[in-house]
Formats: structure tokens, C-alpha cells, sequence
């Protein structure tokens, strides 16, 4: 298992008012699963995404992360995990807008302390396998939506992680830059990596193996395709 | 990170934000302008005051002789210390310490002729050594009196340059008849024009100077009116003087502890002081220059704030990807450092201009002799360094301790 979720719970404190985002749900996931997370808005996603990427720590209940208990990690580790095991896709992009291609994607590498060859090697590799070797010194703004979501997913893959966490990664792209997003994510798959796609898009979770759905904040199912 | 992210990150905001940052700027400048030139004017007034000083004398001590306070060996208080001409010599050899020592007599009221130009003036005797203890420098041409003089009690005259300003006028005076009381003296050199601000017994300009045997032949003077003495080491000024103290107490048979039978002026001493008063005023200047930089380093806080609200999406998104709090923070550091050392560096640069034209402006007055120019040295620089950096560090310390505690979860919230 890469990840074990046992009765995690998350609860969100506004004043004297208590939410909670998750009920003690339980969720396990094995190396080279291609999960796809969905629910209604408020059901849930997003703070199981932050838990998942140790944006956040849980409220109650144990997470362990290839094994390691993610409460017990320093602050420092907590950023190493985020890393070398975890790549970030967003629906906002969020790219460095005043930064090129290049280096958004070298971002990763810094703070891995990777050599400045090494890491010009590996962003050269990157950026070609999603197709952008022509647009390595454009800046985000210069460039289209399914441009700026490759260049992220080319972030997301310079440490090479483990696990690819995307957050509605097609939510701001039309239809055929989203496919090619999604037809992406299946090489990465093939290739070895775990996938967990967050979307409320029903034909985009179809594709998917396995398909998590959540309900305020409850695991309303959670099986594999045929 | 690399510095060029750093700086374009830097020069990105600064397109944002161009007038707060330029303000900030402003006010740095502004305040390392105020203080390098306070401690730049501290500095020439130092150099200026230590300039004067030295036209008595450097290193010299002036010794007279007092009244006692303190019965001893049979003899009453209220007795009179006085030297007599060959206490220097006898002083010489019971303190080796000593490195130049003379004895001086002095007159007021003396009649100088020359020409049609009569007046009354002070005139002194003493030794050659006085040459190089108390700046008698004579200019080109001339001399001071030598030990040939003395030894053969010449009636020959050093004097100072307004004295012969106003025995000569414009003729050149070396080699010129001077009568002293009607007695012909030869004039053999006249002092250069020199800076100085203390004295006794007189300004050096206006001094007569003649060889103290040639005085005591002259005026029949028992008694000199003071010794001048430097010791060989600085540091140990005061050992000669208590040595000098033992020596004439056993000669003259007072107290040794008695503190008015001799009295003496120690410009060591007293330059010393004069140090630590102008280190005070330095110190004083350096504080009020020092508080005027502070309000431009708030300046540098709150851009700095400002500039974290705008960008907890970035700080979210290097969390993301990894980023350390430590990273985080030294980024903001660094940029707080960056504009605090721009607006400073600029400020040092404008404060050095101002002083070096302010040297070459040719203007000639009492006050600038008195004050001096403002001067900006190597230490003055480091010191207003030393004061930016601290101060870059703190102003950027508690903003970026702010952007290292951004949630990024908080900020990498949909748009």
C-alpha cells in the first residue's frame, strides 16, 4: 500500500462552529492505482487532496504514507515528501507567472538540491515528453491553458514522484485540451506511476480504473471499473 | 533559488509597486545620507580640533612651579617651588623616560624696533628643543635658534609670522636688524603659519623667541617661568610626570604627594579626553542619524508585508513543491536586504560626493579652520554598513518569519 488512510477525520473550526470535511473514512491505495476522486462540491475532495499531499495533517485518525505515520514528520520532512514522492497538478495551473516554462519546471529540482547540469538535463527530457521543447522559454502568460497544465504536469514530474495528485486538472480547459491532459496522465500511468485525479467530471472519472465517490465527507463508494 | 529568480522577482514587484518602493528608497537614502554626513561632520570636526591641538605641541607637557600645601622637613607651607636653568639637564638625567626637554623664560612688555615701527611685546628664551616640542618649524630660509646660540648667548631672534607681519611687512625679515630694549638682535628665521588653538602665555604667531641663555644674560631672570618636557612612550605620560615629581621634590624639598607644589598641563592627557568627549558626540550623532534610517526601515517592513499578501499564492505553490520554511523565509530576507542595501548603497554614494565637493569648494574662514570639512572614512562607511545590514535583517525578519507561516492550503484556494 503507498497509501493507508485509517478513520481520518478533518474538522474545520470557524468560531464556536464546527464542520467537519471528513467522517473517519478509510481509504487505501496501491502502487500504480489510477484513482478518480469525485463527489459534489462540498463533499469533501479538496481536503482529502491537502491530507493526501501533507498540504494539511488530519484532525483524528493515522495516515501513513509509504509506510511512514505523515503526523509524526517534521515540518522539513513534510516538504520533502511534497518534493520527491508527490507531484502537484492544479486546476488554477498555479505556475510562477513571472517565470519561464523552464523554470517552473526547475523549481522542484531547487529545492532537491539537484546540480544545475543535472537539472537543465532533466527539465530538457520533461518538457520534450509533454511536447513543449519549443516553448521552454515562454512565459505562463504566452501561453494556452493545455500548454500551461503540460508545463504543470512537467513540474509535477521533475523529482519523478510516486504519485501524481491533480486537483480538477481539466476544470479550465476545453474539452480537447482536457482529453490530451487526461491521455497524459494515462502514459504516466503505464509508466509505473500512482494517479489520483480529483474531478466532478463524470467522463473523465469513467475512463478511469477505479473511481472513489465521496459524500459529505463519507466514502459513498469505492470500486474498480471491470 | 537561484539570484536571478530572486532579482526579477524583485524588479517584478518593483513595476508593481514602483512608488512605495521608491519612497522606501527615498527614505533609505535619505537616512544613511543623514547619518554618514553627521558622522562624516563628527569626523572632520576630530580632525580639525586634533589638527589645532598639535600647533602647541604634540605629546608635550608644560610644567610650572607652585606653591606647597604640605609642611615638610621643617618647612612651612605656602613656600614657592621655582626652576632654575639647570633642572632640565638634571631632569634629563634622573628620568631617561624623557625624550625632549627645556626650561623657558618669558617677558611681557618688551620694546621691539624696527624702522619706524615700535612696540611693546612678549618675548620668550629658550632652548633649541622647542623646535620639534612645540611646532617651532621655521620657513624656508630661515632657522630655528641652535645650540651655537646658546652656547655662545647670540643675540639672535626666531619670530612668529604675524609679529613679523608687523616688524617687516612684506620685506623678508631672516638676516634683518630687530632692537629689543635697544640691544640689536639678528632675526634668524620666522616660524611657518601654522593652526592652533590653545596656548599659554600667548599665540605662537606673535611670539620673540630668543636662546634662554641669551634672556638670562639679557634680564638676569633667577628663576624660568615653566619647563616643556615629552616623554619618549605616549602611554606613559604619567609615570614621567610622578618620576619628574620625585626628582624636583628631592631637589627642592617638598612632599612628593603634595599636589600643588608643581602644576602641569598634559596635552596627552587632555588629548585623550578630548578623544572620548568627540567618540560621545560621534556616538550622539550616530543615534540621532541612526533613528532617521530606522523610519526607513518600517518603510522596508510594511513593503515587504504588502508584498507577502500578494504573493501567498507563490509562497503556497514552492510549499508545494517542496519548498522548506527556511527557503521561504531567507527569500524575503534577502529581498528586504536587497532594498535596503540599494537605497543605502545610493545614499552613501550621494553623502560621499557631497562631502568630496564640499573639499573643493575654496572657501577660507574662521569657521571651517575652527570645524573642519566633513570627512567620510573607510570606518565611518563600515560602521553605516553595519548599521544597514542590521537593520535589513530586521525589517525583513519579521515579514519573512510571516510569509514561512503561510497555510498553503489557505493560499493555493481556487481563484
Amino acid at each position: 500500500m503507498i497509501i493507508e488512510m485509517n478513520n481520518i477525520s478533518k474538522v474545520y473550526q470557524t468560531g464556536n462552529v464546527e464542520f467537519a470535511a471528513l467522517k473517519e473514512i478509510n481509504l487505501k491505495l496501491k502502487r500504480g492505482d489510477f484513482v478518480a476522486i469525485v463527489g459534489p462540491s462540498g463533499s469533501g475532495k479538496s481536503t482529502l487532496m491537502n491530507l493526501i499531499g501533507c498540504l494539511d495533517l488530519p484532525t483524528k485518525g493515522n495516515y501513513l504514507l509509504d509506510g511512514r505515520e505523515v503526523k509524526h514528520l517534521s515540518s522539513n520532512e513534510l516538504a520533502e515528501v511534497r518534493n520527491k514522492k508527490i507531484g502537484f497538478v492544479f486546476q488554477a495551473f498555479n505556475l510562477l507567472p513571472y517565470a519561464t516554462a523552464f523554470e517552473n519546471v526547475e523549481l522542484p529540482l531547487l529545492f532537491a538540491g539537484v546540480k544545475s547540469k543535472n537539472r537543465k538535463e532533466r527539465v530538457h527530457e520533461i518538457l520534450e515528453k509533454v511536447g513543449l521543447s519549443d516553448k521552454m522559454e515562454n512565459k505562463p502568460t504566452e501561453m494556452s491553458g493545455g500548454e500551461m497544465q503540460r508545463v504543470a504536469i512537467a513540474r509535477a514530474m521533475a523529482n519523478d514522484p510516486e504519485i501524481i495528485l491533480a486537483d480538477e486538472p481539466t476544470g479550465n480547459l476545453d474539452s480537447k485540451s482536457g482529453a490530451a491532459i487526461v491521455d497524459l496522465f494515462k502514459e504516466l500511468w503505464k509508466s509505473g506511476k500512482t494517479i489520483i485525479v480529483i474531478t466532478h467530471d463524470e467522463k473523465i472519472a469513467g475512463q478511469l480504473p477505479r473511481i472513489v465517490k465521496l459524500k459529505d465527507g463519507l466514502i459513498e463508494s469505492n470500486g474498480y471499473a471491470n | 533559488m537561484k539570484l536571478s529568480i530572486i532579482i526579477s522577482v524583485f524588479l517584478r514587484d518593483f513595476r508593481k509597486q514602483k512608488k512605495r518602493i521608491a519612497l522606501t528608497l527615498l527614505a533609505l537614502g535619505w537616512g544613511t545620507i543623514s547619518i554618514m554626513l553627521l558622522l562624516g561632520f563628527g569626523e572632520g570636526l576630530q580632525k580639525q580640533m586634533t589638527l589645532n591641538n598639535k600647533g602647541m605641541g604634540e605629546n608635550i607637557t608644560i610644567l610650572w612651579g607652585g606653591r606647597t600645601l604640605i609642611p615638610y622637613k621643617g618647612m612651612g607651607k605656602g613656600r614657592r617651588i621655582h626652576f632654575l636653568p639647570e633642572d632640565a639637564e638634571y631632569l634629563k638625567k634622573r628620568v631617561p623616560e624623557i625624550d625632549l626637554i627645556g626650561g623657558e623664560y618669558s617677558s611681557w612688555g618688551i620694546k621691539l624696533k624696527y624702522g619706524d615701527h615700535i612696540f611693546t611685546n612678549h618675548v620668550v628664551g629658550c632652548t633649541p628643543e622647542y623646535e620639534s616640542m612645540r611646532n617651532f618649524i621655521p620657513q624656508n630660509g630661515g632657522r630655528m635658534i641652535n645650540a651655537l646660540d646658546m652656547k655662545d648667548k647670540r643675540r639672535v631672534a626666531f619670530i612668529g609670522l604675524k609679529l613679523k607681519e608687523k616688524l617687516y611687512g612684506d620685506e623678508d625679515a631672516v638676516g634683518k636688524q630687530v632692537f629689543v630694549n635697544s640691544m640689536p638682535f639678528t632675526v634668524v628665521g620666522v616660524m611657518i603659519d601654522k593652526l592652533q588653538n590653545n596656548s599659554y602665555g600667548g599665540m605662537d604667531e606673535d611670539v620673540f623667541v630668543m636662546p634662554a641663555t641669551t634672556f638670562k644674560a639679557m634680564f638676569g631672570n633667577q628663576y624660568l617661568d615653566n619647563i616643556v618636557y615629552r616623554p619618549k612612550n605616549v602611554s606613559e605620560n604619567r609615570l614621567v610626570f610622578e618620576k619628574i615629581n620625585e626628582a624636583l621634590a628631592a631637589k627642592y624639598k617638598f612632599d612628593p604627594n603634595d599636589d600643588e607644589a608643581l602644576s602641569d598641563w598634559d596635552t596627552i592627557e587632555g588629548s585623550r579626553e578630548f578623544n572620548n568627549i568627540m567618540l560621545g558626540i560621534k556616538i550622539f550623532m550616530g543615534i540621532i542619524g541612526g533613528l532617521t534610517l530606522l523610519i526607513a526601515g518600517v518603510g522596508v517592513s510594511n513593503i515587504m508585508y504588502v508584498s507577502i499578501k500578494e504573493r501567498t499564492r507563490e509562497i503556497g505553490i514552492k510549499m508545494a513543491m517542496g519548498a522548506r520554511k527556511s527557503f521561504i523565509m531567507t527569500q524575503f530576507l534577502l529581498e528586504a536586504m536587497l532594498i535596503t542595501f540599494s537605497g543605502g548603497f545610493g545614499g552613501m554614494a550621494i553623502s560621499y560626493i557631497m562631502t568630496e565637493s564640499f573639499k573643493r569648494i575654496p572657501i577660507d574662514s574662521q569657521v571651517l579652520t575652527f570645524l573642519g570639512r566633513p570627512t567620510i572614512s573607510l570606518e565611518i562607511g563600515l560602521i553605516v554598513i553595519t548599521i544597514l545590514s542590521v537593520m535589513g535583517i530586521f525589517s525583513g525578519l519579521f515579514p519573512a518569519i510571516k510569509a514561512a507561516s503561510v497555510n498553503p492550503v489557505e493560499s493555493l484556494r481556487y481563484e
